[in-house]
């Protein structure tokens, strides 16, 4: 053993200490300016936006468990912006651009992986929307184009063309798509916001919300109650319970989303590829697991457990896409819950009370707009309620008024 | 596999079944104005805890009625909509006779 690991060992100044990510636990004060309820991605980057770009630093951020420990940590970490209306396509490219240069913006290796991202069309009407997309992705300036079989065999050559009984026709392919390690995101965000001030409270559950007069007071928590100036709720699969407590209906409903990784390899697998038609998707990380996603749960549920029904479909589309992963071994399984609007597009923006901002329906979509949503919060937060132009399309009323934005197509393999 | 008693088939695979929504009463929609409308077709209650599902039997076409915890997943009953709805409903197309 060195002899300076037995220092450390047997004195009391542990090194590291010093140079921490995050700043240790502190007490919870009696007002913040902000309270953001969710330590997750979405959280600690609005906080990260408010603090570096708006100079608003008396922030908490509350979360329940831990830093990125819910759907932050259980999502597919696929990032796109191939959707299909113009508000979801604008959003989602503003979200890449942001992940493109992230690794600078923290100073800190979030592993961002641009590879590209390939669904497959096993039918004629998935061909049609897919020309669809690619239109409207061009017009937006994304890179997405339709390939046919040929390039897509080019493109992965161990992709099995045929699978069960539906050949596949053509390929949409979407070179902006990429990966990126989900963790090292929300542990970038949360060192930026601490370093300027803002707090993040972990094993801190908000109980209740207090409002007087159409306007949030403060929040109470299992640590006592905090007063502020504003809230910000960015906490995914448990988002209409949360808004219950302040008084506020959510369409939404929650499912539980199935994902399961396998054993390192050595890459062979360099786009992220994914069957619209199989309900699967595959890709490898960059520690070589074959990262497997599928569809929702198909039924209502508010617990993360994993049902071997759901594994069993999921891993009969993987085989079907890449027969060989049969004699891979499954490292682990987990599931997440999401909370799905009916136009599967986020709710964003302003809520019936004055002060109270939501961040939710994100149902199985949100990695990919962590960014993005970091910034338009904050900038929602810094002007009083003022809605940015790129979020305005996901008000919550939009359900009153029958204007929603159809992303049901482009999110057919629930990622 | 997860076991789901259905009321004509009795005890049968859940995959054999298709969740069809939490039971609502419908407004008239004659009458109603665009936000309760709104509310019947987009909200849905969102507490955890036992909530009452329509469900259908896929194979045969039954639907009825289930009492399911959304927290614990436990299924406390399960019964036909003849239970709940007695009377009949007969829907009229504007200007069409019903």
């Amino acid at each position: 053993m060195p002899v300076a690991l037995l220092k450390y060992g047997l004195g009391d100044d542990f090194p590291f200490e010093d140079h921490a990510d995050l700043p240790g636990p502190t007490a919870l004060r009696d007002h913040y300016d902000v309270v953001i309820i969710g330590g997750g991605g979405h959280g600690v980057a609005t906080a990260y936006y408010l603090a570096k770009y708006h100079g608003i630093t008396n922030v908490a951020v509350l979360e329940k468990a831990y830093l990125g420990g819910g759907n932050t940590a259980r999502n597919t970490a696929v990032i796109r912006s191939n959707y299909l209306t113009p508000e979801g396509v604008a959003f989602y490219s503003a979200s890449v651009k942001l992940y493109e240069q992230l690794s600078n913006e923290f100073d800190f290796n979030i592993m961002y992986s641009q590879r590209g991202q390939l669904t497959l069309a096993h039918t004629d009407a998935t061909v049609r929307a897919f020309r669809q997309r690619a239109e409207v992705n061009k017009h937006f300036g994304g890179r997405t184009e339709l390939i046919d079989r040929q390039a897509i065999a080019e493109l992965v050559p161990c992709l099995n063309l045929d699978p069960a009984e539906l050949p596949v026709l053509a390929g949409l392919w979407h070179r902006d798509g990429a990966t990126a390690r989900h963790d090292a995101v929300a542990w970038g965000y949360a060192r930026g916001a601490t370093q300027r001030g803002v707090e993040l409270h972990q094993l801190t559950e908000v109980t209740d919300i207090a409002s007087d007069s159409g306007r949030v007071t403060g929040v109470v928590t299992n640590r006592g109650t905090v007063h502020c100036g504003c809230v910000v709720q960015a906490v995914a699969g448990h988002s209409a319970p949360l808004a219950k407590k302040a008084g506020i209906d959510l369409p939404l409903v929650a499912y539980p989303l199935q994902a399961m990784v396998t054993l390192p390899v050595k890459p062979f697998l360099n786009p992220l590829v994914s069957s619209s038609a199989l309900h699967c998707y595959v890709q490898q990380t960059s520690r070589g697991e074959i990262v497997i996603g599928g569809g929702s749960d198909p039924y209502p549920l508010y617990q993360s457990r994993a049902s071997l029904p759901l594994k069993e479909s999921l891993i009969a589309s993987a085989v079907d896409m890449f027969p060989f992963l049969s004699e891979m071994r499954l490292l682990r399984q987990w599931a997440g819950i999401t909370d799905m609007t009916t136009d599967y597009s986020p709710i964003m923006g302003l809520s019936p009370l004055e002060n109270y901002y939501l961040d939710a329906g994100w149902g199985t979509w949100g990695f990919k707009a962590t960014p993005i949503c970091g910034q338009t919060m904050a900038q929602l937060v810094a002007s009083g309620g003022q809605v940015p132009e790129l979020i305005q399309p996901f008000a919550l009323d939009r359900f009153d008024r029958f204007q929603q934005v159809n992303e049901m197509g482009a999110t057919a393999a629930s990622h | 596999m997860k076991i789901m008693h259905c009321p004509l088939n009795g005890p049968r695979n859940i995959s054999e079944f298709t969740y069809g929504g939490q039971v609502h009463t419908m407004p008239d929609p004659k009458t109603c104005d665009d936000p309760s409308w709104a509310r019947y077709v987009f909200y849905e209650d969102n507490d955890i805890g036992i909530v009452r599902e329509w469900w259908q039997h896929t194979p045969s076409s039954y639907w009825f009625i289930a009492e399911r915890h959304n927290g614990s997943d436990d299924i406390l009953r399960t019964y036909d909509p003849g239970e709940l709805f007695t009377d009949r409903v007969d829907f009229q197309t504007p200007g069409g006779e019903s």
